[in-house]
C-alpha cells in the first residue's frame, strides 16, 4: 500500500471541505479523482502535497507506512510525492536548470545517491526535455516566467520525469490546454508510468482520461468519495453528469 | 544670517588647524571657496528631521560625536595583503587607494595611460593640473543647502582625480577604493572625487568603501562627474563600511547632449548610511541608469535618495532600487525626477522594491515627481512585501528545505540588481557576499 487516507476532514477558513474521504492506492494504479466544482478536489491535492492553509480536523494519511502529516513539504517531495500545479508559479530570477539541479540534488542526497554535477545534470536533461517535447531554450529562462498554459503545464511534467517521483498528483493538469497540448502532456505521463510508482488524476472533465486511462476512478461530491469504480465510471458521468450522484450523498 | 549650532561648532578648530596646514595655498580661491562653505555650514547646521529630505533619517548620532579630522596621523600600517582583501581579484584594472581618505601612492597602480587621461590623486592634482580643476570643483556640487556637501566643500583636500580627454575609450577600469582602518579615537575623512570626462570618451569606474575594525568613523565623501556630449560612464559603487561607521556620500552628475551615464549602488555595510545621487540630463537625448541594492541587518540604517533632472527634452532615465531588510533594520528610498518645461518626449521610470524578511525591518519608501512638460512619459512604482509564499511552497514540494528555498528567492531578488553589472569578477564577488549574508542573516531572523 503506497497511500491510504482514512476518514480525511480537512477544513479552510473554519468551513469543511473534506468531509470523511477515504482512499486506497497501491503501486503500479492510476486513479482518477473527478467530482463537481467545489467538491474538494484540489483541497485533496493540496492536503497530500501539504499546503500549510489547511486544517486537518480528524482522520489520517498513511504513505508507505507513515504519518504524513507529520511530514513537511519537501520531506514529502524527498520521500517521493510530486504535485503538477493546477497553476504553476512564475519564478522571476531562478531559472529552470538551477532550481530543478538543486530540487534533484536534495532529493538524490537525501536517497543516499550521490549528487550531480552542472554536466551531469545537463545531460540527464537533454534525454527528459523530449519527454514532453518542451524545447530546451526553456530551461534557461526563470522559472514558468512567460510561459503559455501548455508549456507550463508541460514544464511540470518534464520535472516530474526528472524527479522521478513514486506518487505523483496531477492537478487539474488538463485545465487551459487544447487537444495537442493534452495529448503531449497525456503521453509524457504515461511514458514515466512504472510497476513502481502511482498517479493519482484529478480532474473535472473525462477527456483527459481518454488518454490516460485510469484502473480507477473515484467521484468526491461535498468531500466525500460518492462512488468508485473502473475507467467507465468516468464515461458514465460524461454521459449524465454529476447530480445522480449528489442525492446519494445527502446526510 | 549667522546661526551658531553648538555642534558645527567643533569643525571649526579642525577648520582652523586645517587652513593652518595648507601654507600659501590659504591665498587662492579654493580656498575662498573653502571658507565660503565653511560659513554656510555653520549656517545650515545638520539636518533635522524636520526638514522633508531627512524626514527618515536621524543624523543625531554624527552631530553629537565629536570626530577628529582623519589627517592627524591616523596612517595606519597596511600591508598589499590586508589591501587586497578589499580589491576585486582577477580584475585588470588602474587602481587608486586611499587609506583614511588620503592618497596612498605605494598601494596604487596605474598602468600606461593614453595621452591627457588623468588618474590620480585631487591633492597632486591641486598643485599639477589647477586649471582643470578650478574649471570643475564643486561646479556640479551646490552646497548651499546641504550640510554635508558644504563640510565636504570647506575640507576639500584630497580623493580621486580623473580626466579623461576627447575620443579617448579607456579599455580598462579604474578601481577606487577608499579604505578607514579604526583607531582608538572616532575620526571623520571627507574623500572629494573630480571625474571629468571629454565627448564621445568612455570610462569604468568601481568605487569601493571598506572599513577594518569596529570602532566608530565618519566617510563624508562627495563625488562630482562630468559626462560630456556623447561620453558614456559606467559606476559601480560599493559600500561596505564597519558596523559602527556612518557613511553620508553624494554624487553630483551632470550629462550632456546624448551622454549615458549608469550606476549600479550596493550598499551592505555601515550603521547609519546616507546615499544620494543627484544627475542633471543637461542636453537632449542623454540617458541615465540608476540601480541600487541595500542589504540591512540589525539596526543598519541605510537611505538612499535619487534626483534626476530632465533638463533637455529627448532624454531617457531608468530607476530601479532595491532593498533586503532584516531584524530591526531601516531603509529609506526617495526618488525625485524633475521635468522641466522644455523636456518633452521624456522617458523616465522608477521603480522601487523591497524585501522584509523580518517582522520588524521597516521601509519608507517615496517617489517625488515634478513635471512642467505635458508630452512625457512618467512611471514610478513602488512594491514592499515578504517572499512570496506560493513560489516558497513551490519549491519546498520540490525537494527544498524552507531555508534554503528562501536563500534561493532572495538571492534571485537581489541578483536582478547584481547582474546588471557588466564587470564579471565583480558580479561573482557580490554573488558570493550575498550568498554570505543569508547564511549569517539566517541566525538573525526571527523564529518563523
Amino acid at each position: 500500500m503506497l497511500l491510504q487516507i482514512n476518514n480525511l476532514h480537512a477544513s479552510i477558513n473554519g468551513n469543511e471541505i473534506l468531509r470523511g474521504v477515504d482512499l486506497t492506492v497501491n503501486v503500479g494504479e492510476v486513479h482518477a479523482i473527478m467530482g463537481p466544482n467545489g467538491s474538494g478536489k484540489s483541497t485533496l491535492a493540496g492536503v497530500l502535497a501539504g499546503r500549510e492553509v489547511y486544517n486537518i480536523t480528524e482522520g489520517e494519511i498513511l504513505y508507505m507506512g507513515n504519518n504524513l502529516l507529520e511530514m513537511a513539504p519537501e520531506d514529502r517531495a524527498r520521500e517521493g510525492i510530486f504535485l503538477a500545479f493546477q497553476y504553476p508559479v512564475e519564478i522571476p530570477g531562478v531559472t529552470n536548470t538551477y532550481f530543478l539541479k538543486a530540487a534533484l540534488n536534495s532529493i538524490r542526497k537525501h536517497r543516499g545517491m550521490e549528487e550531480l554535477d552542472a554536466v551531469e545534470f545537463l545531460s540527464l536533461v537533454k534525454e527528459k526535455v523530449k519527454l514532453v517535447e518542451l524545447d530546451q531554450s526553456l530551461l534557461s529562462r526563470p522559472v514558468n516566467e512567460g510561459f503559455s498554459g501548455g508549456e507550463k503545464k508541460r514544464n511540470e511534467i518534464f520535472q516530474m520525469a526528472v524527479l522521478e517521483p513514486k506518487l505523483a498528483i496531477l492537478d487539474e493538469t488538463d485545465s487551459g490546454l487544447d487537444i495537442d497540448a493534452l495529448r503531449i502532456v497525456a503521453d509524457g505521463v504515461n511514458k514515466l508510468r512504472r510497476s513502481d510508482n502511482a498517479t493519482v488524476v484529478v480532474t473535472h472533465y473525462q477527456r483527459l482520461l481518454n488518454y490516460i486511462v485510469p484502473d480507477f476512478v473515484h467521484v468526491l461530491v461535498d468531500g466525500r468519495i460518492a462512488k468508485s469504480g473502473g475507467k467507465d465510471l468516468a464515461l458514465e458521468l460524461e454521459e449524465k453528469g454529476y447530480d445522480w450522484l449528489k442525492e446519494d450523498v445527502e446526510l | 544670517m549667522q546661526v551658531t549650532d553648538q555642534k558645527t561648532a567643533g569643525y571649526q578648530s579642525h577648520f582652523e588647524k586645517f587652513e593652518k596646514s595648507l601654507n600659501g595655498e590659504s591665498k587662492t580661491p579654493l580656498h575662498a571657496l573653502r571658507r565660503a562653505a565653511m560659513l554656510k555650514f555653520h549656517e545650515l547646521g545638520f539636518p533635522t528631521t524636520r526638514q522633508e529630505d531627512w524626514r527618515f533619517t536621524n543624523v543625531a548620532p554624527i552631530a553629537d560625536t565629536g570626530f577628529s579630522p582623519a589627517l592627524n596621523g591616523f596612517t595606519a600600517r597596511m600591508t598589499r595583503k590586508e589591501i587586497d582583501q578589499h580589491m576585486c581579484r582577477d580584475l585588470k584594472c588602474d587602481a587608486l587607494v586611499f587609506i583614511n581618505g588620503s592618497f596612498a601612492k605605494e598601494f596604487s597602480s596605474v598602468g600606461m595611460l593614453p595621452g591627457g587621461v588623468r588618474i590620480g590623486s585631487l591633492a597632486e592634482a591641486l598643485k599639477s593640473d589647477p586649471d582643470i580643476v578650478d574649471a570643475h570643483l564643486s561646479k556640479y556640487a551646490r552646497f548651499d543647502r546641504n550640510a554635508f556637501t558644504a563640510l565636504s566643500t570647506a575640507f576639500i583636500r584630497d580623493g580621486a582625480f580623473m580626466v579623461v580627454p576627447d575620443g579617448v575609450v579607456l579599455d580598462r577600469p579604474v578601481n577606487l577604493l577608499f579604505l578607514s582602518t579604526t583607531g582608538e579615537i572616532p575620526f571623520v575623512a571627507h574623500p572629494r572625487n573630480l571625474i571629468i570626462t571629454g565627448k564621445e570618451s568612455q570610462l569604468s569606474i568601481v568605487e569601493n568603501y571598506a572599513g577594518i575594525g569596529h570602532n566608530v568613523y565618519f566617510t563624508n565623501a562627495v563625488t562630482e562627474i562630468l559626462v560630456a556630449e556623447g561620453a558614456h560612464v559606467e559606476h559601480e559603487r560599493m559600500q561596505h563600511e564597519s558596523d559602527n561607521a556612518f557613511h553620508i556620500s553624494s554624487m553630483h552628475i551632470e550629462q550632456r547632449q546624448g551622454s549615458s551615464y549608469t550606476s549600479n549602488a550596493i550598499s551592505y555595510g555601515g550603521s547609519l548610511v546616507r546615499n544620494d545621487i543627484a544627475s542633471v540630463l543637461n542636453g537632449e537625448g542623454a540617458e541615465c541608469t540608476l540601480n541600487g541594492l541595500s542589504l540591512a541587518t540589525g539596526a543598519q540604517h541605510i537611505d538612499n535618495h535619487t534626483m534626476i533632472d530632465h533638463a533637455k527634452p529627448r532624454c531617457a532615465s531608468h530607476e530601479l532600487y532595491k532593498s533586503i531588510l532584516e531584524g530591526k533594520s531601516r531603509g529609506v528610498f526617495n526618488g525625485k525626477i524633475i521635468v522641466r518645461q522644455d523636456a518633452q518626449k521624456t522617458d523616465a521610470k522608477q521603480t522601487n522594491k523591497t524585501l522584509l524578511l523580518s517582522d520588524d525591518a521597516t521601509i519608507d519608501t517615496k517617489p517625488e515627481l515634478e513635471i512642467f512638460a505635458d508630452d512625457v512619459k512618467c512611471t514610478h512604482g513602488a512594491t514592499v512585501g515578504r517572499l512570496d509564499e506560493e513560489q516558497v511552497f513551490y519549491l519546498r514540494t520540490r525537494g527544498l528545505a524552507l531555508d534554503d528555498a528562501r536563500d534561493l528567492l532572495t538571492n534571485a531578488f537581489a541578483s536582478d540588481v547584481i547582474n546588471r553589472i557588466r564587470i564579471e569578477p565583480l558580479r561573482e564577488l557580490l554573488n558570493a557576499m550575498l550568498h554570505v549574508r543569508l547564511c549569517k542573516g539566517r541566525l538573525m531572523r526571527s523564529p518563523l
